[in-house]
């Protein structure tokens, strides 16, 4: 069985325990209702002449002490459930950032050294992993069961998926919200490999550009230099050091510069405008396609990580 | 019995009879014979589904036709059989006998139920066949409003029709059970049949308007692009699922909660026990409806909802499960030190039992929420829920059909047939979920029309129980009417039981009753042990 499906991330151990407890739990009770319902039509039969005795009257004592202990029982693997879930949400910050784009019928990865894939994603074992997912047109959702993982992938946002695989080998990756026609072909492969041969994969993928330099040529072509590289007449804000940052707002509110807000403000600049600017910024919806978006977000996100930036 | 008061079915043997009669009963079969079509579309459905599923390629029909194949199924059976089955028919020629009334409180708009239910079938059943809608029952945007064609429109325009019937009839049974009741029937000496379809009605009110609503928001996004549910139009797609479970998790009480007060009726009548723990499982009834509104965010664990969000529904999809965990606990009180006889509707009820505590338990697994992360979007939901929506709540249907059977025809079904089907619809829904849970486990997402050839063992399993299950459904529908023509002439209370539909004739007269009954038992009150006779 588990040869069919193997525990492979650090987290599917633990999910692998409640699913055997809640089984636990169901083949218990399940024992109970059948034996009890066998046994009183057998024992109770209409044709038996068994001694019924006197009929239990104080019902509610066995209400209160069934019911007491459903909820006991539920409570605890709420908790249990609810913790694991929890940590699922915990991204480490070494975590590896590779972004995933959906659309109908297939999975584009993108590596932040550059190299992309399609319906395929190579993983380093033992490297935790944060998976930046958004969808080009409907709602998709990134499964992979081995990982005992899954998260819808979400047009017009950012949903982060984190987990570690701990085992070599190639697993199956799901389409499993249903977008349209092919849904069922929009399935691909994980492919865990160990740290050499991950360093060996990605050195054969040939000499690529980084995201972020491939973000700061976008940056270029699309004008944004024009106004956020310092030089202009345009009164803008610097973009060095943005993100991650509070950023107070003009109406009072303070958002943290994460990639939503770098997103939104690329394509809804009228949305969130910074205090003390004014909201002359275009859109640029419908001009520039997710995967693009992503890579401007990465050399948005490689100026804060250096010092300097734009100037 | 009563050669001088004729049957309402000798009341008018006109088609105009029939279509404009306000009778209740008749009302009731106008409703039995329209959803037995639909059921059987559905079910055809299915068994195209589960034919072209046997090898893992797809052996039948294209992605395209498949995609349709199941939205169809979906919609025809969630909207136009499981929601409106027991209500509209049992519930329908049952209620007003129960209470000891002439009919509903408003009959005339019982009949517009009837005729808003087939308006909205046919529309959306045009959709379904000449066009085709290929987004799933659950509509979810923006596939379904800007990547889909203009049939999405015309389905939901039925549904929309369809839901205006869902609110009449729930409107109509409150009013009735409040006003209608006999002199000395007190609330708790009501059914538990007639308390489970009042907590139904409050659910029909209450949540039918706001499916009505998302749906007109939904046209509104396809057919003139306001922006609601889009992003690229600046809407956003969880709402539509938050306001689609809103209406579409207390749904599934509304399909469910009448089979549960079959069931309560069953086991007491043939256990010949009062239904033990009576004022719990009413009250349970209540509290479901209730706490149902407060579920629909269990749907939404890997949607992108806030993680707050998360934790509070999973605490409350525990909550709703434990009045449902009372009734089975309750259930079984009740057949201890009773005198059960294994009659069919008593077999469907046992089944239900079975079948819903299987559904009940791997609920748990769904509502835990790191194993909903691994399991949801799998056959294992697909499992989960037709245990719950097909396997009970059909076999309680079947059970009360059975057991009102002679009370509505006046007419005995052949008992031997009956226990046969009964036991062969346990086990051929068995055997065609119970491997859909195995195969959720590995992984398995539904809504595929091929997969990996790993899966090809259980899907046939799964097959093989669809044929059964097949034939079990039919099974029913072949007898009963037999027993129209040929079946033995039924007495006024062929089960010795209580209630006061048994204490008119079989069938009723129009008017129900020649005088108003008067109460003045409690409910079940079946001889105790010590007092009765022997010769059961």
């Amino acid at each position: 069985m588990s040869g069919l499906l193997p525990a492979a991330s650090a987290n599917g151990p633990s999910v692998d325990r409640v699913l055997a407890a809640l089984l636990g739990v169901s083949c218990a009770v399940l024992l109970l209702v059948f034996g009890l319902m066998l046994v009183y039509v057998v024992r109770y039969r209409a044709a038996s002449t068994i001694d019924r005795g006197r009929l239990t009257d104080k019902s509610w004592r066995f209400e209160i002490a069934w019911t007491s202990a459903t909820l006991v029982v539920f409570f605890g693997l709420f908790i249990w459930g609810a913790d694991l879930y929890v940590q699922l949400y915990h991204s480490s910050p070494a975590a590896l950032k590779i972004y995933v784009v959906g659309k109908q019928w297939m999975w584009k990865v993108e590596h932040p050294t550059g190299q992309r894939e399609i319906n395929a994603l190579h993983l380093p074992v033992g490297k935790p992993v944060d998976l930046i997912m958004t969808s080009e047109d409907v709602i998709h959702d990134f499964s992979v069961p081995a990982f005992r993982i899954k998260h819808d992938v979400l047009p017009g946002r950012y949903e982060t998926l984190s987990f570690e695989p701990t085992r070599v080998g190639t697993y199956d990756l799901y389409c499993t919200q249903f977008c349209g026609l092919d849904h069922a072909a929009m399935t691909g492969k994980v492919v865990v490999l160990s740290q050499s041969d991950y360093a060996a994969w990605l050195a054969a993928q040939g000499p690529t550009d980084d995201l972020a330099h491939q973000g700061q040529a976008l940056f270029v072509r699309y004008g944004c230099d024009g106004c956020h590289g310092g030089r202009g007449t345009v009164h803008a804000p610097n973009l060095a050091r943005l993100y991650g940052s509070p950023v107070p707002l003009a109406d009072g509110r303070v958002v943290v510069a994460d990639e939503r807000y770098l997103r939104d403000s690329i394509l809804q600049p009228g949305r969130e405008i910074a205090a003390g600017y004014a909201p002359v910024m275009p859109s640029f919806a419908g001009q520039i396609d997710e995967s693009s978006l992503l890579e401007l977000i990465a050399y948005l996100k490689s100026l804060s990580q250096q010092a300097g930036g734009v100037r | 019995m009563s050669e001088e008061v004729p049957s309402y079915l000798a009341d008018g043997w006109t088609i105009r009879s029939w279509l404009l009669t306000t009778d209740h009963k008749r009302i009731a079969l106008l409703y039995m014979a329209s959803i037995t079509a639909f059921f059987f579309l559905g079910g055809a459905a299915a068994a195209l589904m589960r034919l072209n599923l046997l090898t893992p390629t797809g052996m039948l029909v294209s992605p395209e036709m498949y995609n349709r194949l199941f939205t169809l199924h979906g919609v025809v059976m969630v909207w136009f059989f499981l929601v409106p089955a027991v209500p509209v028919t049992l519930g329908n020629f049952i209620v007003p006998l129960m209470i000891g009334a002439r009919d509903l409180a408003f009959p005339r708009l019982n009949l517009l139920s009837w005729y808003l239910f087939m308006a909205g079938g046919l529309v959306t059943l045009s959709a379904l066949l000449l066009g085709g809608v290929d987004t799933g029952w659950t509509f979810y945007t923006p596939l379904s409003t800007s990547f889909a064609n203009g049939y999405v429109v015309l389905t939901a325009v039925g549904v929309f029709i369809a839901g205006f019937s869902s609110i009449a009839t729930g409107l109509n049974f409150m009013v009735t059970i409040h006003q209608l009741r006999a002199p000395g029937l007190t609330w708790y000496r009501l059914p538990l049949f007639i308390w489970s379809l009042y907590a139904t009605s409050v659910i029909l009110v209450l949540a039918t308007p706001v499916l009505a609503m998302t749906l007109i928001l939904l046209a509104a996004e396809s057919l003139f692009h306001v922006g609601v549910f889009d992003p690229k139009l600046g809407g956003d797609p969880l709402l539509f699922q938050h306001l689609f479970w809103f209406y579409s998790h207390p749904a599934v009480y509304i399909m469910i909660l009448p089979g549960m007060g079959i069931v309560s009726e069953l086991v007491s009548v043939f256990s010949r026990r009062p239904v033990f723990g009576y004022k719990f499982v009413a009250w349970s009834s209540i509290s479901i409806a209730v706490i149902a509104f407060f579920v629909w965010g269990h749907h939404m664990f890997v949607a992108g909802q806030s993680l707050y969000a998360s934790l509070v529904f999973s605490l409350l999809s525990f909550t709703v499960s434990v009045p449902s965990a009372i009734k089975v606990f309750n259930w079984l009180g009740t057949l201890h030190k009773g005198y059960v006889r294994l009659d069919a509707p008593m077999l469907y009820a046992l089944g239900f039992i079975g079948l819903f505590t299987v559904g009940g338990l791997t609920g748990l697994f769904v509502a835990t929420l790191i194993s909903d992360v691994h399991l949801t979007q799998t056959y294992f939901v697909v499992a989960h829920f037709h245990y719950i929506m097909v396997g009970a709540m059909v076999s309680a249907y079947f059970g009360g059909l059975h057991y009102w059977w002679p009370k509505i025809t006046g007419r005995l079904y052949p008992e031997m047939w009956g226990r046969v089907a009964a036991m062969l619809i346990f086990f051929g829904f068995n055997l065609t979920f119970f491997p859909q849970f195995i195969l959720g486990y590995f992984g398995m997402p539904r809504r595929y029309h091929a997969y990996a050839p790993a899966f090809q063992v259980l899907n046939v399993l799964s097959s093989a129980g669809a044929s059964i299950l097949a034939v079990a459904y039919v099974l029913p529908f072949g007898y009963l009417l037999w027993s129209l023509v040929w079946g033995e002439r039924a007495p006024a209370n062929p089960w010795r039981a209580t209630g006061l539909e048994w204490k008119t004739t079989s069938p009723p007269p129009t008017e129900n009753f020649a005088d108003t009954p008067i109460v003045t038992e409690e409910p079940y009150n079946y001889p105790a042990p010590e007092i009765r006779e022997q010769h059961v």
